[in-house]
């Protein structure tokens, strides 16, 4: 089992429904975001680019948080989803450091906080929320392992691209455009 | 006179610290746990954050209350899907700055403030104030401004009062003029939502609307599907906006030439026969004098007006004609622009007709509808005048009324005989809300008396009266949504929760209003629910069955949706036609058929002020939202890189905008320099810069394109005020934020 996103560039329109529905879905305080929205514009009036895309921790499989943790706090769960147990963690911050995507925050509780894939909804076989509440529908999650799933199609079908390819992660999230 | 100050709700800002609901704010690890762990509850509601009233559900857990909305699959003005300003619905009931008493002006120490009183006082010093009114000027002489589901309680209220001096900021503010152009050419209004057929449309034209940005749900989500689809885009915008950069063509439009822009799209689809031909000679009249009529609006004529070249006017002509019927020239929402708004819409819906999309399947259907009886209830006593009679023979093609007529008419050089003296306004924050604040001010100034009803503190309570605080939408019921679209459905509000603080429902609050006024028999109910549980048992249903769904959809013959073929079909104009040429606006001297007509440039070392919407805010309204303003808590001003060089601006500066009147923001606004703005024009979102301090998230924050909209063009047709004839510069060096907070 190897759980992963897609996101389709073409679709999002960049309006911060998946960091809403997030922070209400996981409980996130006001001024922290465990999933948050980017917008790069190419080119001079009138000749113009703009990508907009969602972005969140890329549950990589090499990842350096996890590999730098001094306590084991942080792991991979099911399907690689990478997560915090807040017990063990000691809001060390060497995770957040080592994180190529600036996925990971010090909740003010004192634990490092982190997109969790919505485990507790996957468990459930749901969707992460975020993908679950999307509007344009550009977010598509599934396994990777498993022969046939949507998210295996399109990404057989469509242009994708990874973020820092070169720092090795082995993002699991998708970037159609 | 002056007789009203504006008043900052001081007395209550201790008890917001007492009130304040913190469970996202403080809870510790152990209580997230325990959160997460906790079994819920879910209840239906609809929508409230915009228009668009998306059905969806509310969750509430069982030892911490209200957690999260989700949309109702079953809806489909959502398909179970809400935008980020219903996902963040909730902190529209969090919010520690709601209104939590009823508030009375009183003058203490030679100073007016705001004294907390009871519910029973504050409604019995309306009541009396609202009888000695009629006694002396008459019932006609109050006024109410209304927005959102509430407003249908106290427009019930107000009617059986005797006024119907009744309007709301949705009309002539925003859609109005294509209302009456759409209703002018096909005999019907687009109403809401638009019935456009954009799942199945072949080719999407936007013009001056920014989908995307302006989260018209169901819109966003099927354009999203045609992207999917690949059908062809078009998009017409001076800005690039962000459904110009999903786009297969981006028309950069000299801004006010949009009229131009259409007569040379129906000038190429007429000279080059890409008309339907079927279609317009079995449904519509007058296309002899459109075709002689648009002869000579070439795209070569239009290229030099519009800055669009001719060859890219005639392509995306053609690419529409090649889709045809499939096409949308979606005729937007917001579209009081320039002052003859009602003509360039009229384009728009020619457009639509000489292409055959109106009618059609991925064109324009046929929106379904289910109907409601009305809870019974005596007829309204007759009201002597109303707005048509202010306007004195103004404004002959508005259907709905018109709020500027009757701001007009509270205005001390108000011309007419017939006085508005007094405002009943109901979530609706009409000095942000209307164009030329300092105008809408003096008209509040100049009233005798004025009651807000609203869940926040805003700028029209500020200068209330009397202030109601209503509960939010999370903890009330409201009437049922009847909403139009592809089937018909019906969607139900329940509270979720017990009202918050003291606030109370808008239905509460009416009815409680008109039992002090006398008028019992209009409110013989004791719980709005009991109104709900009568309509839907005549139609063979129950509250509980409904309220388990949610959602009630109704079958719909497809068929109705579209016209079969070239079978007979009647429209509601007085040809039973489609009217290309309008005998009704030639009879009241107007132009038949849309004329181009010139609007002025921006002076020198000035900028068209255009405005719009971000996804996550809804006007004035969201944007002292917690969760909302988490995403977004400023506009910025979009500069042209040229024009910052120029300027010497940075981004992230702070500058001040001043219009071609003199008129100064209250607020700095910081600046965003981004290629994806016009070097002739400036961009903003509208909402923000807010001036009532108990607004603790959104006070000061960025700057108001309502108070430099000082330049208003009228529509001659129908009341409309255009707001884009305004152009501002910048003011640099004055005072910083913090100088002014300090």
């Amino acid at each position: 089992m190897r759980y992963a996103m897609a996101i389709d560039t073409k679709k999002c329109v960049g309006c911060c429904d998946c960091v809403v529905a997030c922070q209400t879905e996981n409980d996130v305080p006001h001024g922290y975001a465990r999933d948050w929205i980017v917008e790069r514009t190419d080119g001079t009036y009138p000749k113009l680019n703009l990508e907009l895309r969602s972005e969140r921790c890329n549950h990589c499989d090499n990842s350096p948080c996890i590999r730098c943790c001094p306590t084991g706090a942080s792991h991979y769960a099911q399907g690689g989803i990478v997560v915090v147990t807040e017990e063990k963690c000691i809001g060390c911050g060497a995770c957040v450091e080592s994180c190529p995507y600036d996925a990971r925050f010090s909740h003010p509780e004192g634990h490092i906080d982190k997109c969790t894939f919505c485990l507790h909804r996957v468990e459930k076989e749901q969707d992460p929320f975020c993908v679950s509440v999307c509007p344009t529908r550009c977010m598509y999650f599934g396994d990777l392992d498993e022969p046939g799933s949507e998210i295996i199609e399109i990404l057989a079908t469509r242009k994708w691209k990874v973020l820092s390819p070169e720092t090795g992660t082995k993002p699991q999230i998708f970037y159609l455009y | 006179m002056k007789r009203r100050k504006f008043i900052k709700i001081s007395s209550l800002s201790a008890s917001a610290a007492i009130f304040a609901n913190s469970i996202f704010d403080s809870q510790s690890r152990d209580e997230k746990k325990r959160l997460q762990n906790s079994r819920y509850l879910r209840y239906p509601n609809y929508c409230e954050i915009c228009f668009w009233n998306c059905a969806g559900w509310v969750y509430s857990r069982e030892d911490s209350g209200i957690w999260k909305i989700a949309g109702n699959k079953k809806d489909p003005n959502s398909n179970g899907r809400f935008c980020p300003r219903g996902t963040g619905g909730v902190g529209m009931y969090m919010d520690s700055d709601r209104l939590k008493k009823p508030m009375l002006r009183v003058s203490e120490n030679g100073k007016e403030t705001f004294k907390p009183v009871s519910w029973d006082k504050a409604l019995s010093v309306i009541a009396e104030k609202f009888t000695e009114i009629k006694a002396e000027h008459g019932a006609e002489s109050i006024a109410l401004f209304k927005h959102g589901s509430s407003g249908k309680h106290f427009n019930r209220l107000m009617k059986a009062f005797g006024t119907v001096n009744i309007a709301g900021p949705a009309y002539a503010q925003c859609k109005g003029p294509r209302e009456e152009a759409f209703d002018i050419t096909f005999g019907k209004p687009l109403k809401s939502p638009e019935p456009l057929d954009i799942d199945n449309t072949k080719c999407l034209v936007l013009i001056g609307s920014h989908l995307g940005e302006n989260m018209h749900n169901g819109q966003v989500q099927e354009m999203s599907n045609a992207i999917d689809k690949k059908a062809t885009i078009i998009t017409v915008d001076p800005r690039f906006s962000t459904a110009a950069s999903k786009s297969d063509f981006w028309l950069p439009v000299q801004p006010a030439t949009d009229l131009a822009l259409l007569l040379a799209w129906m000038n190429v689809i007429i000279e080059e026969d890409l008309y339907d031909k079927e279609y317009l000679e079995k449904y519509a009249i007058g296309f002899d004098e459109l075709k002689a009529h648009v002869a000579e609006f070439t795209p070569e004529w239009a290229e030099d007006k519009c800055k669009i070249e001719a060859s890219l006017i005639r392509e995306t002509a053609r690419r529409m004609a090649y889709a045809a019927p499939s096409v949308i020239i979606n005729p937007g929402r917001h579209v009081t622009w320039y002052g003859d708004d009602t003509q360039r819409l009229r384009a728009v819906a020619i457009l639509n007709a000489i292409l055959g999309a109106y009618g059609r399947k991925g064109g324009i259907y046929f929106p379904q509808k289910t109907g409601l009886p009305g809870f019974p209830a005596p007829a309204y006593p007759k009201a002597n005048w109303g707005w048509k009679d202010i306007a004195d023979g103004k404004y002959e093609f508005a259907k709905s009324s018109v709020t500027n007529v009757l701001i007009d008419a509270s205005l001390p050089e108000s011309p007419s005989d017939k006085k508005i003296k007094a405002w009943i306004v109901v979530g609706s924050n009409l000095p942000l809300t209307m164009p030329d604040t300092k105008r809408t001010i003096s008209a509040i100034e100049n009233l005798d008396f004025l009651v807000a009803v609203d869940t926040m503190p805003m700028e029209i309570t500020g200068y209330a009266d009397v202030v109601l605080p209503e509960c939010t939408y999370l903890e009330r019921h409201d009437d049922i949504r009847v909403a139009q679209n592809r089937i018909p459905t019906l969607a139900i509000r329940v509270p979720a929760a017990r009202p918050k603080y003291h606030s109370k429902p808008g239905w509460w609050i009416a009815q409680q209003l008109g039992i002090k006024l006398g008028l019992d028999d209009f409110f013989n109910y004791t719980d709005y629910k009991d109104v709900l549980e009568w309509q839907l048992e005549q139609i063979g249903m129950t509250y509980d069955d409904v309220m388990k769904q949610g959602v009630v959809q109704f079958g719909v013959d497809e068929k109705k949706l579209y016209i079969e073929g070239y079978e007979d079909y009647h429209f509601k104009t007085p040809s039973g036609k489609i009217e290309l040429y309008s005998t009704r606006l030639k009879e009241a001297g107007f132009d038949p058929l849309p004329v181009y007509t010139e609007h002025p440039e921006p002076p020198e070392n000035f900028y068209r002020l255009n405005y719009g919407r971000a996804p996550m805010h809804t006007f004035s309204r969201t944007s002292n939202n917690p969760n909302l303003t988490d995403m977004m808590d400023e506009n910025k001003v979009w500069v042209n890189p040229k024009v910052a060089d120029q300027w010497n601006l940075s981004n992230g500066e702070e500058v001040y905008l001043e219009n071609q009147d003199g008129v100064v923001t209250s607020f700095p606004i910081k600046v965003r320099v981004t290629e994806r703005i016009r070097p002739d024009s400036i961009y903003m979102i509208h909402g923000f810069g807010h001036s009532n301090k108990n607004l603790t998230r959104a006070h000061g924050k960025g700057a108001s394109d309502s108070e430099l909209i000082t330049n208003v063009l009228i529509d001659p047709l129908m009341g409309g005020t255009g707001l884009r004839g305004n152009f501002v510069t910048f003011k640099k060096n004055m005072q910083t934020k913090e100088e002014l907070e300090s």
